[in-house]
């Protein structure tokens, strides 16, 4: 995974609280073995009007002016539900890079960050504020590194990230290579716990 | 004299192999469940890297989110016989047991953990699965993780974990009739709110907890996700070691589990108590598990528009006496062996007014089931009588609602469309599921005690 560091894109809104992976990535579509693809799939519920993928023209994403939007700005706790990572693959295979809120589910905030997607939880005044912006199909900045989002207004908020999750997106760490680097750890675990 | 501390603290202290400042822990997990629908990308991960899977003694494979449950063998979804041929081909490759379609131990994932005894008290269990809550009813600490996750299990056995909050759940007092461990848990869900316990890890303590059998205790903890709970734990006592005896992979003496509790004086980030004898049946009527209400209450004057949209209900409204089309008896809340002799009491000597599924939660429950001439209830009553599975919980299966169709479910979500495109879930326990069933409406269960 390529490093995070700023970005500058089109908001889209999705002015909803307690989007589940239901929704985000139905079901019955995950039926897969592979992580990319899935943008096709990203909300299909709402987004088609039949499993022929016709598009339902009052569905957020598709209306006028949301092609090409990449911060998603959704309402409190999203992505609550099952732990299925096809909810940030679908994201990301769609263009997203962040998704901003008051709130995120524990394993979905996880899931995101292990993606390169960034889960921005940012209290309720900018959310408001970001939500409009998104209404607008306007441009949001995020700094990752400084933990910073900008709205159009120019006023800034800062949201948290994990500092651990932080150095792996912005210094490209992976996380599983720092378990691996662990290893001589694990063995002893297991050792001591034999006995 | 050491501090006092809570079940969380001991078992997870136990199980950090490393830590430093400000890092995540090097969380060690004891046993790795595996299923179809989220493990085929972390193989893949694994032979990208060329790596094997550390513990395979650890890991434990089964079928259930795809699999047809009126005839497991006849598939016709490609993408199910890739998903399929998937989890087959990994296993076989990397050395993890897989309970087969028509093997003896084969069904839902939080079914078949406990019943062989591989859920054990004090472990540490994860799955690519949020309802790994489930085994938390054993005093494990057990949570789902997502597909990369699985990744670095299988790889390394371990996980990267930040240690999340506790959060005590008190319930005190006896249940009345036809009050069940499903409807305590949906109390608690509605009064806390669907991310109200985000971040923190429930302990469910009290006398009516200690009262409740392990089935019961794990319908309880199968639903700690629903209110955003990583994990739900019970601590063990003797009615968890009289179940646990005697399974295939239980241990033989239990003597060692015995401080596995909460010490005296150890405290809690957050709490809540719940008056037990205060409880009714309860349903939902809207598009999350926080959406319910007891069965003799009305829809509130504040609830959610677009849920109401999606029901085709009104605020103001009761649930009760609402016309039905399917009923659902299954999934890993509620598939166990008391729960299908619940649902089959209010069945007996009666025939149902909806299309009604009873699919158990394994091939053990299954068979006892039948041992038991459940079965002949169920058909006689004109219910399908399914092979075990999944099912119409998430609906990946073939079993699925039509769109607009009214569901009475013992599964755990709500969600728009988690039973098909446009069906509606009232989620409800086995007992309100069998007498809604045979009404043909969402029907009070006490009248059928
Ligand atoms: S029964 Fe439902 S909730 Fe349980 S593991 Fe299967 S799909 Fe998930």
């Amino acid at each position: 995974m390529d490093p995070i560091t700023s970005f500058r894109g089109k908001a889209v809104a999705l002015n909803q609280p307690n989007i589940d992976t239901d929704q985000i990535t139905p079901a019955n579509y995950t039926k897969v073995t592979d992580k990319t693809g899935l943008g096709k799939i990203l909300f299909a519920h709402w987004r088609y009007k039949n499993p022929a993928f016709e598009p339902n023209p009052d569905f957020p994403l598709n209306r006028p002016g949301a092609e090409g939007a990449t911060i998603l700005v959704a309402g409190d706790n999203f992505g609550c539900g099952s732990s299925r990572e096809h909810a940030p693959w679908a994201l990301v295979g769609y263009g997203f890079r962040a998704v901003v809120s008051t709130s995120f589910a524990d394993i979905f905030r996880s899931n995101a960050l292990k993606n390169g997607l960034v889960p921005i939880a940012v209290d309720p005044a900018t959310h408001r504020e970001a939500l409009e912006a998104a209404e607008q199909h306007l441009e949001l900045e995020v700094d990752f590194p400084a933990q910073t989002i900008t709205l159009p207004s120019g006023r800034s908020a800062s949201f948290p990230v994990d500092s651990f999750a932080k150095r792996c997106l912005v210094q490209g760490v992976d996380e599983l290579g720092y378990l691996l680097a662990h290893e001589p750890d694990i063995a002893a675990y297991e050792s001591a716990r034999k006995k | 004299m050491p501090a006092p501390r809570t079940l969380f603290e001991k078992i997870w202290n136990d199980h950090v192999v490393w830590v430093e400042p400000d890092g995540p822990a090097v969380l060690y997990i004891d046993l790795h469940l595996i299923h179809e629908m989220t493990s085929p990308q972390a193989f893949a991960g694994l032979r990208r890297r060329n790596r094997p899977v550390r513990r395979p003694d650890r890991t434990v494979a089964t079928v259930d989110h795809v699999i047809p449950t009126r005839d497991p063998n006849r598939i016709s979804d490609p993408a199910v016989q890739e998903v399929l041929a998937a989890i087959r081909r990994n296993c076989a490759e990397f050395g993890i047991r897989l309970h087969e379609v028509g093997s003896e131990h084969q069904g839902i994932v939080h079914v078949i953990g406990p019943e062989l005894g591989l859920t054990q008290p004090g472990m540490t269990i994860v799955c690519g699965d949020s309802h790994t809550s489930t085994h938390g009813a054993f005093g494990a600490l057990a949570f789902g993780v997502g597909t990369s996750e699985v990744e670095h299990v299988l790889a390394t056995q371990c996980l990267l974990q930040r240690r999340p909050k506790t959060f005590e759940v008190r319930v005190e007092g006896r249940l009345r009739p036809g009050v069940t461990a499903k409807d305590l848990i949906l109390t608690l869900i509605a009064r806390i709110g669907i991310g109200g316990a985000t971040g923190h890890v429930f302990e469910y303590r009290g006398s009516t907890l200690r009262a409740l059998s392990m089935e019961e205790r794990m319908t309880i903890c199968n639903m700690s996700i629903e209110a955003g709970a990583r994990a739900g734990l019970v601590a063990p006592d003797d009615t968890t070691f009289a179940w646990l005896e005697g399974r295939p992979f239980a241990p033989r003496t239990f003597e060692a589990f015995r401080d596995l509790t909460t010490d005296e004086g150890a405290t809690f980030d957050r709490s809540v108590s719940i008056d037990a004898g205060a409880l009714e049946p309860m349903v939902t009527w809207g598009t999350n598990p926080s959406m319910g209400i007891p069965i003799s209450g009305a829809i509130p004057a504040d609830a959610s528009e677009p849920a109401l949209r999606y029901m085709d209900f009104r605020a103001g409204e009761p649930v009760l006496g609402h016309p039905i089309d399917v009923v659902f008896i299954g999934s890993c809340t509620n598939s166990r062996i008391s729960d299908l002799r619940a649902a089959a009491s209010a069945l007996k000597g009666r025939k149902v007014k909806a299309r009604v599924l009873v699919v158990p939660g394994s091939q053990q429950v299954k068979r006892q089931a039948e041992r038991e001439g459940l079965d002949h209830i169920f058909r006689e009553a004109g219910c399908e009588w399914r092979e075990p599975g999944c099912s119409m919980c998430i609906a990946m299966n073939g079993d699925e609602l039509r769109e607009g169709q009214y569901c009475v479910s013992t599964s755990n979500r709500n969600f728009e469309g988690r039973q098909g495109k446009g069906g509606r879930t009232i989620l409800a326990s086995p007992l309100t599921a069998a007498a809604s069933a045979v009404e043909g409406r969402v029907a009070d269960p006490r009248k059928y005690l």
